[in-house]
């Protein structure tokens, strides 16, 4: 099986997408000649030409306005919005256009598109280049969001939002296009192995990204994209402290898959949740009200967040904004030993 | 202060544009072809009937006018009794509004904005649908009750539904427009016509959406695109003079290299003149025409206004003397194929019919409970399904 990067596997899904359906189109800021400024959309002008691998104007709104006029057409655009932190001149049109174009014209004019954004710290971009808006998008109505956390989602959830029938915003979570931690490289890690042919991942399933081993306090810890590779290195270290991690990846963030959540709170009684983002707000709210809403029969601890600071995001103290493995640990614990 | 070049030169008109880019007499004049008082101004042997309209798309033209403006005087008279809750009249402007709706074809996309109601009416949408829209009972099929009045919108008529946001359908109608270009071949092909008023060319979608036709040429060629800007002058209380410091709005085309053409639009037949040759332009493969029709709002912005508190009610006077459905009608008299008293009769008939299909859809029930949950998604996701059982179970 091909071994591939996140940017690898975008890239090969785009290429299969536009392949099989004349209708697909790629459009945003650098995206045709250039390939983009993360390399994701490389080749894709070359292979379909000037008129489907579209080198738009600045102008987030126009990117994004544009898309939805060629969906309610029958094409289906991919636009990619450079950083997310760049996306809320488009907001407008996302929340109030995109999300809302199939309930408010009765059924007549559903908005079929994908947009694609690199999000997340951990590449010393200070706060324009950084941050994690996922809690904005997850409000919308309408909208479904999701987050890959490796290769193997982020092209099978991506090859879904291109066949969807739906708005589907992808935040890429840029930290670990390349590696699932600095210095190494997707190509030893099992999820990095992506079949060559199409696949889907499907919408509101969330995966086991680690698995109760049986020995040891059993907590649950819900994630999404890179720091499921920071709760994972939390979960070898409470391991040898007697805590055991079931590490949950949601994937979906809207819908997320509120079965699967349920499933291992009552079966751990102690939840922990973790995101980059900041925390009042943050999408991490949402799934602590939820557990405690389902599940609270079944509880032994409180509902734990691990999460950004309530601060803009921070370049020269970038590690101590961002929650590490020791910090997640630290929930973990808690949790654990929770009486 | 308004602008004084209609007051003063309503009898001359600027030359036909050209439908070049650099056709700066296009966006500085305005183009007519009737006087106010219906006398053709430069009657030209060359053109049918001197001025280059058929008597038959004339008169279809009126029969519209005279619809709309029977429509927007019974719901009026509606929404001050309480018995809808908003509504945006055309009144004056009904010249500017249905004229474009003449001259597009029914393949060509619309992204009407709040005063284009009418456009829909002249393809064909049925004044049922019209008035169960403005109600939000179970036949609102352009919503399904779920906007507020004036928010219509059908596929079957390619009239794309309105949001109340403002400019957003702008950049809209350019990716329309490319995804046709892409589907279609010039110069037979099927154009996308996005209409707004004067106040929404100070959003920035705006901008960049009259950015975008510029630049964006598919297959080389331009984009089938018509952007059209009902100037009524006023934005509620603002009236254009706030909005921009240019000499008029068409001569921002100049900055984004499209055509801008410059119409009066209470002239039925000069709108309806401009707006063939701009979809014969751009479907050809021509720039894209950015239009802007001078009329007035000689109403209210809506129901929920009160114009004598910001502006001059003598000039709304002056403009209501340039009625567009007086000079269309004293013109098609004058022709002989209007008889005396007939543009009366049309209007009473008009009003007849709203009151009765009024009658029949005013009782009708609102959308049944469960569409509250439809159409957020293609398919019903569980979190949607959990919340809908939860409302069915609060129901007595």
């Amino acid at each position: 099986m091909p071994k591939m990067n996140i940017i690898q596997a975008v890239n090969d899904a785009l290429m299969l997408a536009m392949r099989a359906d004349p209708r697909v189109v790629v459009l945003g800021e650098d995206v045709g000649k250039f390939g983009g400024v993360f390399r994701a959309t490389l080749g894709l002008q070359e292979a379909f030409g000037a008129d489907r691998v579209i080198d738009t104007p600045l102008a987030e709104s126009g990117i994004i306005g544009t898309a939805i006029g060629m969906a309610i057409y029958g094409t289906r655009p991919v636009a990619e919005i450079q950083f997310s932190d760049f996306i809320y001149p488009a907001f407008d049109q996302i929340v109030n256009e995109l999300a809302k174009y199939r309930y408010r014209s009765g059924g007549e004019y559903p908005c079929p598109m994908v947009i694609r954004t690199p999000v997340g710290g951990g590449i010393r971009g200070g706060h324009y280049h950084s941050q994690s808006p996922e809690a904005l998008f997850c409000h919308q109505a309408g909208l479904i969001v999701v987050q890959p956390s490796n290769p193997y989602d982020a092209k099978g959830l991506l090859l879904s939002a291109i066949a969807s029938e739906d708005p589907v915003l992808v935040l890429e979570p840029k930290r670990i296009y390349r590696g699932p931690d600095h210095g190494t490289n997707w190509s030893a890690h099992p999820k990095g192995e992506v079949p060559a042919g199409e696949y889907r991942v499907p919408f509101g399933k969330a995966a086991i990204a680690r698995e109760l081993s049986g020995q040891g306090t059993p907590v649950t810890l819900i994630t999404y994209g890179a720091m499921v590779h920071t709760c994972g290195k939390a979960a070898g270290l409470a391991s040898a402290q007697g805590i055991d991690t079931e590490l949950i990846d949601l994937r979906s963030l809207l819908p997320y898959d509120l079965e699967a959540i349920c499933e291992s709170a009552k079966k751990t009684g102690r939840v922990v949740v973790a995101h980059e983002a900041p925390r009042t707000c943050g999408y991490g709210a949402e799934i602590v009200a939820a557990v405690t809403e389902a599940c609270f029969d079944w509880l032994e601890a409180p509902v734990l967040r691990v999460t950004g600071w309530d601060t803009p995001f921070p370049y020269a103290l970038e590690s101590a904004y961002l929650p590490d493995p020791a910090r997640v640990f630290q929930a973990l614990d808690r949790v654990a030993r929770y009486k | 202060m308004t602008f004084p070049t209609l007051i003063a030169d309503a009898s001359a008109s600027a030359p036909f544009p050209r439908f070049t880019a650099d056709d700066t007499a296009a966006m500085l004049g305005t183009f007519r072809v009737l006087a106010p008082d219906g006398a053709p101004i430069a009657p030209d042997a060359t053109l049918e009937n001197g001025t280059g309209v058929a008597d038959e798309d004339a008169l279809s033209m009126l029969r519209s006018m005279i619809r709309q403006r029977a429509i927007d005087e019974r719901m009026l008279g509606l929404q001050r009794q309480g018995r809808i809750g908003f509504y945006g009249a055309a009144t004056g402007q009904e010249a500017a509004t249905i004229a474009p709706a003449q001259a597009l074809e029914l393949r060509d996309w619309i992204h009407p904005a709040l005063r284009e109601g009418g456009m829909a009416l002249h393809r064909g949408y049925p004044l049922w649908t019209y008035l169960s829209q403005c109600l939000g009972n179970k036949d609102d099929t352009s919503t399904k009750g779920r906007q507020m009045p004036c928010h219509y919108g059908s596929r079957q008529h390619n009239f794309v539904t309105l949001s109340s946001v403002m400019a957003t359908q702008m950049p809209q109608a350019v990716g329309t427009a490319y995804a046709m270009a892409l589907a279609h071949d010039a110069p037979d092909r099927p154009l996308c016509f996005g209409a707004i008023g004067d106040g929404a060319t100070s959003e920035g979608d705006f901008h960049v959406a009259m950015t975008s036709a510029g630049v964006m040429r598919p297959k080389g060629l331009g984009l089938p695109l018509i952007l059209y800007c009902q100037n009524n002058q006023w934005a509620i209380s603002t009236p254009v003079e706030k909005q921009t410091a240019a000499p008029t709005l068409a001569v921002k085309a100049l900055g984004y290299g499209l055509v801008g053409v410059r119409v009066d639009g209470n002239d039925a037949l000069a709108v309806l003149r401009v707006v063939r040759a701009a979809a014969a332009s751009v479907r050809a493969g021509g720039v894209p025409v950015f239009i802007e029709a001078v009329t007035y709002r000689v109403g209210a912005h809506s129901t929920s206004d009160d114009p004598s508190r910001y502006r001059d009610e003598a000039v709304t006077l002056q403009w209501q003397q340039r009625d567009p459905i007086v000079r269309l009608s004293t013109y098609l008299q004058q022709r002989g194929v209007l008889e005396d008293g007939e543009a009366q009769r049309m209007a009473v008939q008009y009003d007849e019919e709203v009151r009765g299909v009024l009658a029949q859809v005013e009782g009708l029930p609102p959308p049944p409970l469960a569409s509250l949950f439809e159409d957020v998604y293609a398919e019903l996701p569980p979190h949607l399904a959990r919340q809908l059982a939860e409302v069915r179970a609060l129901q007595p």
